[in-house]
């Protein structure tokens, strides 16, 4: 485009706002043209990502009642009570496009940004956990990502002292333009300190505290600052926000210091949208309005144009209704903690945001306009012509389900699958955070769900995050339902009772008919999900328009989900315990190959497809394995997935150092036996003398269990049996394959040495 | 050929939050020392250059400084000869 | 009465909490010291928590040391006063000159947060007499810049001295080699983990030994250094120690 074209757009166009958002805003401000400011506003506000204006009919479907739910979607974070007069907050949020941005400063504000969702409840912050998707972990701009990426979430996490204590790591050619950096924080609160996003009381101050303002992510409405410079000076463009960590630790320990004390009436953070979105916000949830003293608001630089202090991105801010008595003391709270704090408006009755400059009224638009009524969109989704489904649950295993391991040495394929980027020990990611800080962390990353103590109790609460973008490719309803299957199977296994789940759910651009449909299955396999296991849904973010040159990222519904343990000492790990424990493998196999590591290694079939869900029988595993583990019955607990049964052994073995003798009854295909990742399945270890009652209280929940062999030894010895068993040993005449027999140690080198060489770090 | 010594100054752009300045900034007051402000914290990174001359010296200089030594989103740089050395 | 202990919060300090919880594990009271406090209210041992003491911009644990608590605690160390700086409190201490050394970057230039050995090298000093034996004990590190260093001189004069405190340690309870990447695991010179100063009252460590306090934290084994301080502590302050050893 020309200067020349660029300037007979309408100013609205140049904002991303359509001809007929313009229309809506005219109608939403009394029938009058906006002005230049208000136009800035509503752009900010009318964006996806503040107003969720594509998702939101769609969001509407989700269930978020459940047991003890304190406050669910739409406050800045999830509550949900778990005894004693405590709560956990919680939430998911996405910082993707700052990120591929400016990868250490895009994680590094993402972590700042779900922090302060959480505090701004009235919670301390007590965890953090960071899912991350990338490219090709052998191109060279991935593994630049990669490293600003974790040195971004490590350098901020590690100085606020919040533990990283989970997440995941996962590698799909579709990232390759656009990650995906997700990101989960927990906190813990006392119940009755639960304080809310509003603005109530008329005649309250509005308040704002922490970093000052400058021009930092002005994003789209920079086109306003282009058409006030006269010269182009590029220091003056807006520009990537800056994290400051030090400035957030304040933040948190004088935000809570003001709820303890009782000094704000209500309290929010600033994100997207800025000032803008934060007093909008808060005044449409309390039904007031809010009279905004631009002139009152503090600078980090000079000649600041009213809309870039009004929309400014700058990161370590709040704002609280504040009641004009307390004002000296709020301010005593913020100075101590070395933050910078002033009055910026008051909280009024006629409904409005109105910012005044100097005696002159800049702007006046109805709170709710910006918020609660700000335009929604009925997108179209439709669903590609050509697509492969899930065989259903219970359909008998197809022989065209073979795959081409036949003749290849089943050993060989297990040390691939450990060493290959995905499955890989995830330590020299996690080794760059800070997991211990808080002095809580029960289980830190690599080994499964994150669990933390809830000190002064006998409690622990237990999180963990999945996703699965490789069969929500082929199918985006399964790919979300089984990432929820998944999460809360990971969290029961430990013991845990899954409270509830956020979810951040990214997917391409919803103008088109096929994203939009993948976000529509990818919902209704949320809604499903969550329903068939009785988790509400608390709250999560959407993350749209994830999409580069090379396309749309694989449609991926991240979960994160948070249990409770009610007594820690029966915590279950997922290691092997002890030499002579019963292995079982409770669930049974599915068909279906697509989808899993072991496709992306090997190949699948192409008239195969993942394997299905059967959401009532995880419902029962998982009710099953959380009775088992309060009985006292399981030793360790470990759940099938990425790479499949085989995976899930050597795992244990790779943890505690223990081999194992098993074998496995084939139906039909070694691959979907060994490597298949049909779910719903754990494989038990308990005492020779729990094997029947663990078997009986299995089969009492209406689940198979397969006795798989015994803890013990150095090596990890898998036999195959029965039918479809394939290989030398077959010809020969026997019935029995090969057995697949690794020492532990082999399997510790490939494990631990994969991730390493991936991302060239190996030196 | 011949051998150049240079300096890249790289800073925060003007603009750009920085913490550590602000850092710098706020324990002045520890150490009793007023009236100074605007500190922004960077780094010099000091470097000996052979080159056919000094225009094709700076030119590798400045390539260093653009693509790795400066983050073009967030710092800004200055190059400064420190002497050339025959 | 239990001994009343300091632990001086910085801005920025974010171990402070997990160490007054296991200073009263031990039998401690603690007591929050704030940074622009210029006395240390009459405690008997002061703890330089880990963190990031303003947010440790321009060089860790610099800018803390001018602060007015700081000033306090060097009269207090001066007088013989114990104090026990852990991690980033090990830094402060370093750049106020309180215990000699400095705390360069790691040597893979990357923060680490993970599991160490480290052994006393004494039994004898206020930090580790409730040790009970030499044993490697396994505890957290979490840090960018914890690669001990110091002039050749000065090692060997701390060496001399027994005024090496902890050394990291390899799998047999040996000092590890400067290049063991794994027991050694930010390339601390002479395995050093941890000293003393020159009168053998102020010590700092880069583990966390308030970390692992607990079992149910994956290691009680540092328990017994918060507990040697707590205990010497209280005989300095000539009070007794309240149901030591409990947790």
């Amino acid at each position: 485009m020309t200067v020349a074209e660029r300037s007979v757009e309408p100013l609205h166009r140049r904002l991303g706002l359509t001809d007929d958002e313009l229309d809506a805003i005219v109608d939403r401000v009394g029938g009058r043209d906006p002005n230049d400011l208000e136009l800035a506003m509503f752009s900010v506000m009318w964006s996806e990502h503040c107003s969720y204006k594509s998702s939101k009919p769609l969001l509407r479907t989700l269930p978020t009642a459940g047991e003890g739910v304190v406050a669910g979607p739409g406050e800045n974070a999830g509550v949900i009570s778990i005894g004693d007069g405590l709560a956990v907050a919680f939430k998911i949020e996405s910082h993707n496009h700052p990120s591929a941005v400016e990868p250490y400063q895009g994680a590094a504000t993402g972590v700042g940004g779900i922090l302060r969702d959480i505090f701004t409840m009235g919670a301390r912050p007590i965890a953090v956990l960071d899912a991350l998707r990338f490219g090709d972990p052998g191109d060279a701009r991935t593994r630049h990502l990669v490293d600003g990426v974790v040195r971004g979430v490590g350098g901020y996490g590690n100085c606020v002292g919040v533990p990283t204590v989970g997440g995941e790591l996962v590698f799909d050619p579709s990232y390759i333009g656009n990650p995906l950096v997700n990101v989960m924080a927990i906190g813990l609160l006392e119940e009755h300190r639960l304080t809310l996003a509003s603005a109530p009381g008329p005649g309250n101050l509005v308040v704002l505290f922490g970093s000052t303002t400058g021009r930092d992510g002005i994003g789209g409405a920079s086109v306003l600052a282009s058409a006030t410079f006269t010269h182009d000076d590029p220091s003056k463009r807006p520009s990537v926000q800056v994290g400051d960590p030090f400035a957030e630790k304040l933040l948190i320990e004088a935000s809570l210091e003001l709820i303890e004390r009782g000094l704000v009436e209500g309290l929010q953070d600033l994100g997207a949208g800025g000032i803008t979105c934060a007093t909008s916000e808060t005044a449409d949830r309390a039904g007031t309005g809010i009279a905004i003293d631009l002139d009152a608001i503090p600078r980090r630089e000079p000649d600041m144009e009213p809309f870039e202090v009004l929309i400014s991105e700058s990161q370590e801010r709040m704002c609280a209704a504040v009641r004009p008595d307390r004002w000296e003391e709020v301010r005593e709270v913020c100075e101590r903690w070395g933050l910078p704090v002033a009055i910026i408006g008051r909280v009024t009755d006629d409904g409005d945001l109105s910012v005044t400059s100097a005696g002159h009224e800049l702007a006046r638009i109805p709170a709710r306009a910006l918020t609660s009524d700000a335009i929604v969109h009925e997108r179209a989704g439709s669903a590609p012509p050509h697509r492969r489904a899930a065989p259903a649950p219970g359909v008998s295993i197809d022989p065209s389900d073979r795959l081409p391991e036949r003749g290849m040495d089943p050993g060989a394929v297990l040390l691939a699958l450990l060493g290959s980027a995905n499955l890989a020990s995830r330590r020299p990611i996690f080794e760059q955070y800070d997991s211990t800080v808080g002095a809580d962390t029960v289980a830190g990353p690599g080994r499964g769900a994150a669990v933390l103590r809830v000190r002064g109790t006998t409690r622990a609460l237990v999180a963990s995050t999945d996703g699965n973008q490789a069969v929500g490719a082929l199918d985006p309803y399964l790919g979300a339902a089984l990432s929820v299957a998944e999460a809360t199977r990971n969290v029961s296994i430990t013991g845990a009772r899954p409270l509830g789940v956020t979810n951040c759910l990214n997917y391409g651009d919803p103008t088109r008919p096929e994203a939009f449909w993948q976000l529509q299955e990818g919902v209704r396999g949320l809604a499903d999900a969550c329903r068939a296991l009785g988790v509400p849904v608390t709250g999560g973010n959407v993350s749209l328009y994830n999409e580069s040159p090379g396309g749309a990222i694989a449609p991926t519904a991240e979960i994160g989900v948070v249990g409770l343990l009610e007594d820690v000492a029966l915590l279950v790990g997922p290691a092997f315990v002890a030499e002579g424990d019963e292995i079982l493998l409770i669930g049974e196999v599915t068909p279906g190959l697509s989808g899993s590591a072991y496709a992306a290694l090997a190949g699948a079939a192409v008239e195969d497809g993942p394997p299905g869900l059967d959401l009532a029988r995880e419902a029962a595993l998982q009710a099953g394995i959380r009775e088992a583990i309060a009985r006292g019955l399981v030793a360790s607990a470990q759940d099938v997935s990425g790479g499949g049964l085989a995976v899930a052994l050597a795992e244990a073995a790779v943890w505690s150092g223990l081999g194992a003798t098993t074998r496995v009854a084939v139906a039909n295909s070694p691959a979907v036996e060994l490597f298949g990742e049909s779910p719903s399945r754990i494989v038990v270890t308990c005492q020779p003398r729990f094997a029947p009652a663990l078997t009986l209280l299995a089969r009492q929940h209406g689940l198979s269990v397969e006795p798989l062999g015994t803890v013990g030894g150095d090596r990890l010895v898998i036999e195959l049996a029965g039918a479809g068993a394939t290989g030398a040993a077959e010809e020969r005449g026997s019935r029995i394959a090969d057995a697949l027999e690794v020492p532990v140690a082999a399997l510790r080198h490939a494990w631990d040495h994969g991730l390493p060489r991936a991302l060239g770090w190996e030196d | 050929m011949s051998i150049h010594r240079y300096a890249v100054n790289v800073t925060p752009k003007p603009g750009i939050l920085d913490p550590q300045g602000r850092a710098v900034e706020g324990s002045l007051g520890h150490l009793g020392i007023e009236g100074v402000s605007a500190i922004r914290v960077g780094r010099r990174v000091e470097m000996t250059v052979d080159a056919a001359d000094e225009a094709a010296a700076r030119a590798v200089v400045e390539r260093l400084a653009a693509e790795l030594l400066a983050n073009p989103l967030i710092e800004a740089y200055a190059i400064e000869s420190i002497g050339g050395i025959a | 009465m239990p001994v009343r202990i300091g632990v001086v919060v910085f801005p920025g300090s974010n171990c402070d909490r997990d160490t007054i919880h296991a200073l009263a594990l031990a039998g401690a009271e603690p007591v929050e010291l704030w940074h622009e406090q210029a006395s240390l209210d009459g405690v008997a041992a002061v703890v330089l928590p880990g963190g990031f003491a303003y947010g440790d911009y321009l060089r860790a644990g610099v800018i803390a040391r001018f602060s007015p608590v700081m000033r306090a605690v060097a009269a207090f160390a001066g007088d013989g006063g114990l104090v026990l700086g852990i991690c980033n409190g090990f830094q402060v201490l370093a750049e106020a000159g309180l215990v000699p050394g400095a705390l360069l970057r790691n040597r893979k230039l990357r923060f680490l947060g993970r599991e160490v050995r480290i052994a006393a090298e004494r039994l004898d000093t206020p930090f580790t007499h409730a040790l009970g034996s030499r044993g490697p004990l396994r505890m957290p590190i979490a840090h960018g810049e914890g690669c001990y260093f110091a002039d050749p001189a000065t090692l060997d004069a701390l060496e001399l001295e027994g005024r090496v405190l902890f050394r990291y340690v390899d799998g047999d309870g040996a000092a590890a080699a400067e290049d063991d990447r794994f027991a050694n695991p930010n390339g601390s010179l002479r395995a050093i983990a941890g000293v003393l100063n020159d009168a053998g009252n102020v010590a700092g460590l880069m583990p966390h030994p308030e970390r692992a306090s607990e079992p149910i934290l994956g290691s009680d084994q540092g328990a017994a250094i918060i507990r040697s301080l707590v205990e010497s502590a209280a005989i300095a302050a000539n009070a007794a120690p309240a149901a030591v050893g409990t947790r």
